[in-house]
């Protein structure tokens, strides 16, 4: 795997050419990081203009009651007379900022636990992974849910609960690249002229498994949104009147027969947002697999 | 067994440690202080943690899984009333993953890189990227409402009476006690909820048959197969899926990770009365106890999908010998 | 084209005009379509194989004879393979554009082939009695016999049924005792020297050594009586006495069931302890074609030459062994003119800029050289 890439930083500029060019090659790709790239953008414009991007206050009670759609509100109103369309749009801020809180430090953790894993070996490398092992054979909403059940609902509990879902697939791919990192032989070499494990794991391991790890990490973005809405669906992430789609879903139900649109846009963004991930994702790896790569390098 | 092991340590670790108040949350949030109190003194919660967990171990293999404190009964004599719904709906979603998810990785494999290929691996990126609450509304809107084909709610219609009780599964017992208006209206009350489940866990199974798929397609006796004036269909089925099969079985405690995680959320939208639906309700009332149980009793039933896994692939294939 | 010598009339369904050829192969190209660039593996080659003959084909490692053997069963790798031009004439039909369903009807009974690997060439999940069945059932149904019926999809292992009883602690019902193969199958393990071949039988491919294994597949091919085997390398991974037995069973094969065997090898030895006749390649060329005897006496390529050189021979052990200078050239760009020009030590101008093709120099020996002709 690793075995093309040398002492250089992550992405350099030949890198992320050649990388770019099969990313373009592919139209799934190219339409997945279209999509992740609105996500992130919507997300940030939200924040930044304090919910002023969107067409209407998405709290902002009125008299219109349950409107069909129509030009004025895209995806009609709700119950309450509040835009559907902004309230789905308001709600990319929260489930941007699990979906990267989460990612983010299971991959800290994991970089770290399985680094340590794969670069010490022995006592470390055999309890490290056999606790991964144990977190693995939990389903992954099994685990969350029980974690935030015992610290009560809430987004910050859910971040709490959905770390130890992600954070054992980062250490055992850290681990497994790290493996194959430390046999190479400018490991051999550094650790030959006499530097620091520190060094050599700070300045060769880190920067040669990060590519792989933040693939990963491309592709859990829209599953940890996903589980998180499934949590708030179920009530145990955000809680009302935030807009969050699993949330704005379970509250749409129940006019989901006359009043189709209120859970299903919700649900269609998270559908839509998952996917342009995945599809990123996929199209990451297959850039960075070097049988893929031979084509365009 | 050293995962059991370490599973129960962590749902323990779950359900005593990291709880802030863990008599008061086991006895429920409208419990008297006598009520917690009693209650800390009946599971032992004032022990250090190593006698706690030698008691928690002991309650957890001599069936004593905690009192719901809603309903005042004990959690695994409402799981097990609970439980067979779920089996019955678990078995119905993965007869539909198998026979829509295999043939589909076969295709995918058979077009690798062509159209149909990158419809499939599209069709289960969506698939595994679906909410299944998503899924399950679709299917409800579409199914039920529009066209009102499938009946969008329960597990029997309610002018019927319930079959004799021999094992719980509606279909199977009308099967057995030969109560063919039950058992038609049961199966088509399993329909909707078991495609939506199965919608969002056919791409594990899919995505595993055509990758495995495209490994054997390179070994030689495939290629030996050809030679000897084996017809395509022969080379595929009965020697390439044969083998690809046998990678394939390492999937199935995720599946069934997968499938029980679903139906959390599509048997309450489908008011399915199982184990999803017994969890939701424990959620909404803060049920601690019932929530524990469901947890241990998921974590279990994957962990032993994994050991069968394991047989399986003994079984299927010959190198391997235990 | 014409054949000096006249031999006996090949089997039924030859193509009319190529005199007692059973396959004739017409200027066949081969492409790879590789990312870095598409290369030729075949350029243009022109062979006519006689009935009952066996005919090393021989040359450096990536010089096409795989690929040749592959176009002609076709089971090339399409992509990245294509065939851009060319014919092969078999059994009166060009397999060129025989579609696919008339061309698996060829496969095994018309043309068969085996491969360096032969473990691998056997499927692991079935016992070789199973495999061994299977090719007698389509073997039958060609000819709309009755067959052994059904082939198990799901057998019953003793193996699986034992793991399976210690897996789960228990003990299972016993499965049939022992699988009763066709006596045909059996009949062909023996003939193939393995001397209990019920027991070879009921195992796994897992269980056999590697020349076992290729007894096998042979016994398959011996099953199907195909007019023409091409094996692929069978000898090169197994040691010098089962390669000796291996070969024995390949004369076998030609001299009882008239076959044709077009045996690749990168081995030398190999190729004279076995040919009829040598195909030399080059580059994805033929560039020389003889009697066995005729070649290795009178090498008249200088490739040949140079093969023939760099190869040890006990009888001239006094001789030094020069290897060839120079590289295989890189098939994407292959030099102009005669490929081997610019390793030949004999090369003049006119091998620079121009293909020399292959003459008839004598009786059944053809050269593609300028010097010779
Ligand atoms: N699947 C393939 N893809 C691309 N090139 C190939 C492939 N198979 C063979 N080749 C190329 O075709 C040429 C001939 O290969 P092959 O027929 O295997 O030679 P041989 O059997 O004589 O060693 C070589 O240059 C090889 O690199
Ligand atoms: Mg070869």
């Amino acid at each position: 795997m690793a075995s093309t890439r040398k002492f250089q930083l992550p992405f350099d500029r030949n890198e992320a050419a050649i990388t770019w060019r099969v990313v373009k090659s592919s139209p799934m790709t190219l339409a997945g990081a279209v999509i992740a790239v609105a996500f992130v953008a919507l997300a940030i414009a939200d924040v930044v203009t304090r919910d002023a991007i969107l067409p209407y206050n998405p709290y902002a009670l009125t008299t219109q009651l349950l409107r069909p759609p129509s030009l004025a509100h895209p995806l009609g109103t709700d119950d309450l007379g509040r835009d559907v369309l902004s309230r789905v749009l308001a709600a990319a801020p929260i489930d941007a900022e699990v979906a990267f809180s989460v990612v983010g430090v299971a991959m800290a953790l994991g970089l770290l636990t399985g680094g340590l894993a794969g670069y010490r070996g022995g006592l470390t490398e055999e309890v490290i992974m056999r606790v991964t092992d144990i977190f693995l054979s939990f389903p992954g909403i099994v685990l969350a849910l029980a974690i935030v059940a015992a610290l009560g609902p809430s987004t910050l509990h859910s971040i709490f609960a959905l770390v130890p879902v992600w954070w054992p697939t980062y250490t055992r791919l850290a681990r497994a690249e790290t493996l194959s990192v430390k046999s190479q032989q400018f490991i051999d070499s550094s650790r030959a002229v006499g530097q620091r494990p520190s060094y050599i794991i700070g300045h060769h391991i880190f920067p040669n498994i990060f590519p792989t790890l933040l693939v990963y990490a491309t592709l859990d973005i829209g599953n940890v949104i996903l589980t998180y809405s499934i949590l708030s669906f179920i009530g145990l992430g955000a809680q009302v009147p935030t807009p969050e789609w699993g949330l704005l879903t379970v509250q749409g139900e129940s006019y989901l027969r006359s009043y189709p649109w209120i859970p299903i846009a919700p649900a269609l963004a998270i559908l839509v947002v998952a996917v342009g991930f995945s599809l990123l994702g996929d199209g990451l790896r297959d850039a960075l697999d070097p049988r893929v790569r031979g084509t365009f390098g | 067994m050293p995962t059991l092991l370490g599973v129960t340590l962590i749902t323990f670790l779950i359900s005593r440690v990291i709880v802030p108040d863990p008599a008061r949350t086991w006895a429920g949030f409208r419990a008297t202080p006598a009520a917690v109190a009693a209650l800390a003194a009946r599971y032992h919660l004032n022990a250090p943690l190593y006698i706690q967990y030698f008691y928690y171990m002991g309650g957890l293999i001599t069936g004593h899984w905690g009192v719901s404190p809603t309903s005042g009964r004990p959690v695994l004599s409402q799981i097990s009333q609970y439980f067979p719904a779920t089996v019955e709906l678990a078995i119905a979603a993965i007869v539909i993953t198998i026979i829509v998810g295999i043939p589909l990785g076969v295709v995918s494999a058979l077009h690798h890189n062509g159209k149909y290929d990158h419809g499939i691996r599209f069709l289960y990126l969506a698939g595994f990227s679906s909410p299944p609450f998503f899924v399950a509304l679709v299917i409800i809107l579409v199914f039920g409402y529009v066209l009102n084909i499938f009946p969008t709610q329960g597990e029997l219609s309610s002018n019927l009476a319930p079959p004799a009780h021999i094992t719980g599964m509606y279909i199977v017992d009308s099967l057995l006690t030969g109560n063919w208006t039950d058992f038609v209206n049961s199966v088509w009350h399993i329909v909707m909820p078991a495609t939506a489940l199965a919608l969002t866990v056919f791409g594990i199974v899919t995505r595993i048959t055509r990758s495995s798929m495209l490994e054997v397609f390179q070994k030689d006796f495939v290629r030996a197969s050809y030679a000897k004036g084996l017809a395509q269909r022969a080379v595929v089925y009965r020697h390439a899926l044969r083998n690809a099969l046998i990678p394939t079985t390492t999937v199935l405690g995720l599946l069934l990770g997968a499938l029980l995680s679903g139906t959390i959320v599509v048997e309450s939208i489908f008011l399915w009365p199982g184990i999803g639906y017994f969890a939701l309700q424990s959620i909404e009332n803060l049920d601690f106890p019932s929530i524990m149980g469901v947890t241990v009793l998921f974590t279990l039933s994957v962990v032993i999908a994994n050991l069968l896994a394991d047989v399986l692939y003994a079984v299927l294939d010959p190198r391997i010998k235990i | 084209m014409g054949e000096a010598k006249t031999l006996p009339a090949a089997g039924g369904g030859e193509a009319v005009g190529f005199g007692d050829a059973v396959l004739t192969i017409k200027g066949l190209v081969v492409k790879y379509n590789t990312f870095r660039g598409e290369l030729t593996a075949l350029g243009g080659v022109d062979l006519n194989v006689r009935r009952s003959r066996i005919i090393a084909i021989v040359g450096e490692s990536g010089c096409g004879k795989s690929t040749l053997g592959l176009s002609i069963i076709r089971l090339l790798p399409v992509p990245p393979a294509r065939v851009a031009g060319g014919e092969i004439h078999f059994a009166g039909k060009n397999l060129v554009e025989l579609p696919e369903s008339q061309m698996t009807r060829l496969r095994g009974t018309g043309l068969s082939m085996i491969f360096q690997e032969p473990l691998s060439s056997l499927d692991p999940v079935y016992t070789v009695g199973d495999q061994l069945a299977e090719t007698i059932r389509v073997r039958d149904e060609r000819v709309g016999k009755p067959s052994y019926g059904p082939f198990r999809v799901a057998p019953a292992p003793e193996e699986s049924h034992r793991t399976a009883s210690r897996l789960l602690g228990a003990r299972l019902p016993r499965p049939r005792a022992s699988r009763k193969y066709p006596d045909e199958a059996i009949k062909a393990l023996r003939e193939v020297q393995i001397s209990d071949p019920e027991l070879v039988a009921a195992k796994y491919p897992h269980e056999l050594s590697g020349g076992m294994a290729q007894r096998v597949m042979i016994a398959t091919a011996l099953l199907e009586k195909p007019s023409i085997l091409i094996a692929d390398e069978p000898t090169s991974a197994l040691d010098v006495t089962t390669q000796a037995q291996v070969l024995e069973l390949m004369r076998e094969l030609r001299d009882e069931i008239g076959a044709s065997v077009l045996f690749i090898t990168h081995d030398l030895a190999v190729a004279a302890q076995i040919a009829d006749e040598v195909v030399v390649m080059y580059a994805g060329e033929i560039v020389e074609h003889a009697e066995a005897g005729q070649l290795f006496s009178n090498p008249m390529h200088p490739y040949t030459e140079g093969l023939l050189q760099s190869f040890p021979r006990k009888f001239k052990d006094e001789e030094k062994l020069k290897a060839i200078p120079g590289d295989v050239p890189d098939l994407r760009f292959p030099p102009s003119g005669c490929k081997f020009h610019p390793r030949c030590t004999y090369a003049f101008d006119r091998c620079r800029v121009e293909l020399p093709l292959a003459k008839e120099v004598s009786p059944g020996h053809r050269v593609a050289c300028f010097l010779r002709q």
